[in-house]
């Protein structure tokens, strides 16, 4: 019996999630709550509470009961993507501010997905939301593909907040190709004040996947005056300096598309803010350094 | 009288340039002449938009599109320009030179510089390439300052060869949009890195285009084909003498059912549109002479490899068209709530209407190939996927998805990668990659295998905010749009641009592409 995972969104190209052109997985659900967050839609999962249906313009949503084994009934959202405009309507009702707009996907229904691009690809990355919470189907999905004749060639890769527990880590690597894990801030406080997480597991995550040797990229949103990169300066180049050398360290620019309350009143992140940031790394050793293809 | 005044107008017009000037008199006193001579329902289709003959002239002196045997020529000689065959790199530079100003098209200025890299490579031995970069540097320059449209346009690859090589690094650093520029790309002989190199090229700049070497050379005989002007692809030492096209959409507009469509209205205009093509074509090979030069004397081309291309537009239109004829169709009443065009439905994105698509293209590909031509490439036209011109609104180019409805790139190749095989005389779906891939170029390479391997004759790609722009296939900069109108431009297909920025928002919306090789107007 497969297991089928929560899906937000599946891009079937993207240039920026790993190396090469890559069919993107987004699933759903998030163990952060961090402040910034671009897609907070796609932190909670849907509790089929049905308020979003009658707001849709377009009934692209609707409220099903389903009768489970145990003859418990169930309700669930089901959302008509062909009669959907993405308007968003449902976002922005939504009294926990998840997205209705999920689809489940067997590891089977995903393989057909990934063999139609397949010639457009060079992997496919999983990514969030937080994809480690689905850590069954990600392992089950990579070894499928790990394992087909016409797909073992892809390249799968995990876009992560690095809050995995080693021995979950331990059961992917085997199908692991590489990962992009954030490093949202580098002292405790500034991470938990961001994210609502200690960061000791991101760091045990970091240490871990370069030890193995799937350590693709770090990435630092900056966000001026509230990351502390640029204050921690030395003691976060000093580690960066010390990872692999072909780990890049890729720096992002924050921006206010999509985020919430308190973070639209945080500056955004200029060209200029990359760029210093850059150089004090780069000054003091860190090599690597990948900048943001645009700015918002 | 009217000829009088636009001649007043074309002498003294601030910004041409006296070459300009003389192209547009010439085009004047050539339309002062009776049009070639056509049947009256021909003619109607004409004057309501349903056939064009792309205003090559009323009647036409010159092919539209000459492909002269460059190498032959390199190795004989020219008795008519007193050359000899070339020896060094130098020489066969300066007879390509010398040859290129003697070589006509629509456009008067040649549209195939031939297989560079090919025809280079035998003089390259004893040189250094440092040298070779700084020779091919200026010849590119000169090209680009000299022969002043961006239809003008040269082929490399698919070999791996330092010439190539060379080219790309220059071609990038200058960043012109003359000359245009295919790179053949055959999986089989090709390396990787020279193909991301390609495309790396593609991220900063837009240029080149990558053909499907493979597809191309099996639609051709072993004399060998090239690239031209807008991605026309046609016989090597022979070319196309006229090109005209057929308005699908108006076409569709004519029919009352599917079956009329595929039954009356589509082989009435296919009818009418190859009169037109025997019509024209009778005139530059019984009267003009043409096939008189030194051209042909001197066996750098060949009469009987020149064919009419038989050009479409306006797939998309004419299938969202027909498919809301069609009562009994599920995608039609979807679309009865939304408009025919409702982009989630129609086509492009829509299994119904694709296929519906794919259909008239057979339709056609089984027309063009089973009528035969006076003056044809083994007696036939050549179907060719039209990319649009200047003048064209509300409908459009070729086979390609409507400007602004595009799907993710692809599902873009998927939804028209079938229509490739009908095309033998060229076929460009222009795909608008946002510019996250500038710091990716292996994500294009990987597109553009993906969409060769799927049966793509041609991939090429508008990267997000590059200055240097498609319209079509030949390159504009935005910036030179903007100074255009204040100062006009040392450039031909400038104005082209300048008027499709105009009628067609091309710069508003960045996938927007028209084409435009002959205008019929003096810019204001």
């Amino acid at each position: 019996m497969s297991k089928h995972a929560i899906v937000s969104q599946i891009l079937p190209f993207s240039c920026v999630d790993g190396p090469g052109s890559r069919l993107v997985i987004f699933l759903q659900g998030c163990n952060y709550q961090c402040k910034n967050c671009h897609n907070p839609q796609t932190i909670s999962l849907c509790d089929t509470c049905g308020d979003c249906v009658d707001h849709c313009p377009e009934q692209a949503l609707t409220l099903i009961a389903t009768q489970e084994i145990d003859l418990k009934q169930k309700t669930h959202i089901v959302w008509n993507s062909t009669l959907c405009i993405e308007c968003d309507t449902c976002l922005t009702v939504c009294p926990t501010k998840s997205s209705p707009k999920i689809s489940h996907y067997s590891v089977e229904q995903m393989l057909t997905v990934i063999s139609s691009q397949h010639h457009f690809i060079n992997g496919i990355t999983v990514s969030g939301g937080e994809a480690s919470l689905q850590l069954p189907f990600v392992i089950d999905l990579f070894k499928a593909i790990k394992l087909s004749e016409s797909l073992s060639h892809l390249s799968c890769m995990i876009d992560t907040n690095g809050s995995l527990s080693t021995s979950g880590w331990h059961k992917l690597l085997p199908y692991l190709d590489g990962a992009m894990v954030d490093l949202k801030a580098w002292q405790q406080t500034t991470h938990h004040y961001i994210t609502g997480r200690d960061n000791q597991a991101v760091f045990n995550t970091i240490a871990l996947l370069a030890q193995h040797n799937k350590l693709y990229e770090v990435r630092l949103l900056h966000i001026p005056g509230i990351t502390d990169y640029d204050v921690e300066i030395d003691a976060l180049a000093t580690y960066l300096a010390k990872l692999p050398s072909d780990t890049r360290i890729k720096l992002n620019a924050f921006h206010h598309h999509g985020v919430g309350d308190i973070a639209s009143t945080w500056p955004q992140c200029t060209q200029a803010d990359i760029e210093s940031l850059a150089t004090l790394l780069s000054q003091r050793g860190v090599t690597n350094i990948a900048l943001p293809a645009l700015y918002l | 009288m009217a000829l009088q005044e636009n001649i007043v107008k074309i002498v003294s017009h601030p910004h041409l340039s006296p070459k300009q000037k003389s192209n547009y008199l010439a085009l004047e006193a050539e339309n002062s002449l009776p049009y070639v001579t056509v049947s009256e329902s021909t003619s109607h289709a004409m004057k309501d938009g349903i056939i064009c003959d792309m205003f090559e002239g009323h009647a036409p002196f010159k092919p539209r599109y000459v492909l002269p045997d460059y190498a032959k020529y390199l190795k004989q000689g020219s008795e008519y320009l007193e050359l000899s065959p070339a020896e060094d790199f130098d020489d066969a530079l300066n007879a390509l030179i010398i040859l290129y100003h003697h070589v006509p098209s629509v456009t008067n200025i040649p549209v195939f510089l031939g297989h560079v890299d090919t025809l280079l490579m035998p003089f390259v031995s004893g040189l250094d390439a440092d040298v070779i970069y700084r020779k091919l540097k200026r010849f590119w320059i000169m090209l680009d300052r000299t022969l002043p449209d961006a239809f003008m346009h040269v082929n490399i690859g698919p070999t791996d060869n330092i010439i190539c090589r060379t080219l790309l690094r220059i071609d990038v650093e200058l960043q012109q949009i003359a000359p245009n520029l295919t790179f053949m790309y055959d999986p089989g002989v090709t390396p990787d890195d020279l193909l991301l190199l390609a495309t790396t090229n593609i991220c900063l700049c837009n240029k080149p285009h990558i053909a499907n070497y493979p597809l191309h050379a099996d639609t051709f005989d072993e004399r060998g084909f090239g690239i031209v002007s807008c991605y026309n692809a046609l016989p090597l030492a022979g070319g196309a003498n006229t090109l005209v096209r057929l308005n699908l959409k108006q076409v569709a507009l004519k029919a009352t059912s599917i079956d009329d469509f595929f039954q009356q209205t589509l082989p009435h205009y296919c009818q009418l549109t190859f009169e037109l093509i025997e019509a024209r074509s009778a005139f530059l090979h019984q009267k003009s002479h043409f096939f008189d030069s030194f051209l042909v004397k001197e066996q750098l081309i060949d009469e009987s490899r020149f064919a009419p291309m038989f050009g479409i537009y306006g797939m998309a239109e004419a299938v969202n068209i027909l498919q809301a004829l069609s009562a009994t169709d599920p995608i039609a009443k979807v679309n009865s709530t939304k408009g025919v065009s409702s982009y989630g439905n129609g086509y492009g994105h829509n299994l119904a209407a694709n296929q519906l698509g794919l259909k008239i293209s057979a339709a056609l590909d089984k027309i063009v190939t089973s009528t035969p031509v006076t003056y044809g490439y083994n007696g036939r036209a050549l179907l060719h996927s039209q990319s649009g011109i200047s003048l064209d609104k509300g409908v459009t180019p070729g086979v390609r998805i409507p400007y602004g409805t595009e799907p993710d790139p692809i599902s873009h190749i998927q939804a028209l990668a079938k229509h490739h095989q009908y095309y033998t005389a060229g076929i460009s779906d222009i795909l608008s990659i946002d510019e996250t891939v500038k710091s990716n170029p292996q994500a294009m390479l990987q597109l553009c295998k993906g969409a060769l391997s799927l049966g793509f004759r041609e991939f090429t790609a508008n990267v997000a905010n590059n200055d240097l722009v498609r319209v079509t296939g030949y390159m504009v900069k935005r910036s030179d749009i903007e100074t255009f109108k204040h100062c006009g431009s040392r450039t031909n297909t400038t104005g082209l641009a300048a008027e499709a920025a105009i009628n067609t928002g091309i710069l508003q919306r960045q996938a927007r592409v028209i084409a435009h090789e002959q205008s019929p107007f003096v810019y204001e």
